[in-house]
């Protein structure tokens, strides 16, 4: 795609400004703000990948996964500021995820060791678990809060503090996961995913492209499961004290 | 009074939470197998004395003995099979009266057995076709039953109430009055309730601890309440403060 074809394509960003006017929405700003943010975003990490490609540095690649890392725990654990040391937890679950998707994949030689599959697929694994990260917070901390009675219920019968927040994690769970499950059985009805019309439009063939989105999809429901129970299983014990007290989150 | 053994025993006991000073310096005990009423205004304590008792919480200073024994010196699970305690609004998981009756064994991988459920019903004076209803179809006395039957699965020694009847009808009050006293006449055992309703106090209590601001303000026989010897708890018995 030329340059000019590109700046053409700013028409897309001119209808929902002039909509927005029209209609008094007071979006023109914050859409203004947001295209001129990803117009710069997107080129710096296209020269900043370039560059990382054509070197080939594995110390490059360390340091734009622990970038994505660090961009992810930040971002995520605005949701989980109740609970104690959840800044930790949430990177600790996603170095777990990456450590864990690329031994797989350079391991058993799915996709080669270069940079330009791990860094792609860091990207979209790091991104899903923070996002599933963000979906279970929010619903933990909204769950442990609204059934404190039940918690202190089963603390006072004799029960553990897994005991006692079982249903809430469990809840949590589940719900965090079922969007990335549910997305899936719809896949190539209703939307054809990024990565796979992206490689299209670039002149793949497209039986790879769906291969390789499929490895993306699989990728993505092991990232659902494993971000949200191992958060849920570091975050809860925090909730209690020594003597199995229920703590006030923060 | 001196020749009752201590269930529960305090001494100098503080709680704190976000910076309030909860309790203060309490001091006093509770003996075996009598009824004690915890009585006083709102936000005296008395639901924190409670979950002292039980474990729930810890004092920031002072000790609590259960039987003698220092209460940090029990495991917690141990501690609170051993003093149960019904909370404030009968707080149910989802599904029936049997899987409510059935939660302390569930908790130990065990299974309560059907007929040890309907005597614990029949104990709390609901009928046995209750067993398999669902607790959102309970009215409030009902749930306040069950939820001391839940209680007396584990066979506590000791038994705290915390308002269980603030929200119930006459009838439903009296009700529950009644098997407060049938438990510690046929369990024998030690019972720590609270109430704001005076009368109640004297008639089911065999002692009574008056609270107020966090402090202990009188200790005595129930009867106490009828001519109690404190200014403050003067006002209180007339109505004069919340």
């Amino acid at each position: 795609m030329s340059t000019l074809a590109l700046a053409i394509a700013l028409i897309f960003v001119l209808i929902p400004i002039f909509l927005s006017k029209t209609f008094n929405l007071g979006l023109e700003k914050d859409t203004t703000i947001a295209v001129v943010r990803s117009i710069i975003q997107l080129f710096a990490v296209g020269y900043i990948l370039k560059f990382v490609f054509d070197t080939e540095s594995l110390i490059y690649i360390f340091l734009m996964v622990i970038v994505m890392i660090v961009a992810a725990t930040q971002n995520a654990r605005k949701k989980g500021r109740a609970i104690k040391g959840i800044t930790w937890k949430i990177a600790a679950t996603l170095i777990f995820m990456e450590v864990l998707t690329q031994a797989i994949l350079l391991g058993f030689q799915i996709t080669p060791a270069t940079a330009q599959y791990i860094i792609p697929i860091s990207g979209m694994v790091v991104g899903n678990s923070m996002v599933l990260a963000i979906l279970f917070l929010n619903r933990f901390t909204s769950e442990v809060d609204s059934h404190q009675e039940q918690t202190e219920l089963i603390l006072s019968l004799g029960g553990t503090p897994k005991q006692a927040i079982h249903t809430q994690l469990i809840t949590s769970i589940k719900a965090s996961m079922i969007p990335t499950i549910e997305s899936q059985k719809t896949i190539g009805l209703v939307q054809l995913p990024g990565m796979m019309s992206g490689q299209i439009i670039a002149g793949a063939n497209p039986i790879q492209a769906v291969q390789f989105q499929l490895l993306v999809l699989f990728l993505l429901l092991t990232t659902a499961a494993v971000t949200s129970i191992m958060l849920g299983f570091l975050s809860y014990p925090t909730l209690f004290n020594q003597r199995m007290q229920f703590l006030k989150m923060r | 009074m001196q020749t009752l053994n201590r269930a529960i025993h305090f001494n100098r006991v503080n709680f704190h939470a976000d910076e309030k000073h909860i309790l203060k310096n309490i001091t006093g005990s509770f003996y075996e197998g009598t009824i004690t009423s915890l009585v006083g205004p709102s936000g005296a304590g008395k639901s924190t004395l409670l979950k002292l008792c039980n474990g729930l919480l810890s004092p920031n200073s002072g000790e609590i003995y259960i039987k003698e024994k220092d209460i940090q010196t029990y495991e917690p699970v141990e501690l609170r099979r051993a003093v149960g305690i019904g909370l404030q609004n009968a707080p149910m998981v989802n599904g029936t009266v049997y899987h409510n009756l059935a939660l302390p064994m569930t908790l130990q991988d065990k299974e309560l057995e059907e007929k040890t459920a309907k005597d614990l019903l029949e104990d709390v004076g609901l009928e046995e076709e209750y067993l398999n209803r669902d607790v959102r179809d309970l009215s409030g006395g009902q749930r306040q039953k069950v939820s001391i039957a839940r209680t007396l699965v584990n066979h506590p020694q000791i038994l705290l109430l915390d308002e269980i009847t603030s929200a119930l009808d006459r009838i439903s009050k009296h009700e529950v009055e009644e098997l407060i006293v049938k438990i510690n006449q046929k369990y024998n055992v030690t019972i720590i309730w609270i109430t704001h309703n005076l009368q109640q106090a004297i008639e089911i209590g065999n002692y009574v601890w008056v609270m107020m601001e966090g402090e202990v303000i009188e200790t005595g026989e129930s009867t106490l309440l009828k001519s109690p010897n404190h200014e403050k708890v003067k006002q209180f018995v007339k109505g004069e403060m919340d």
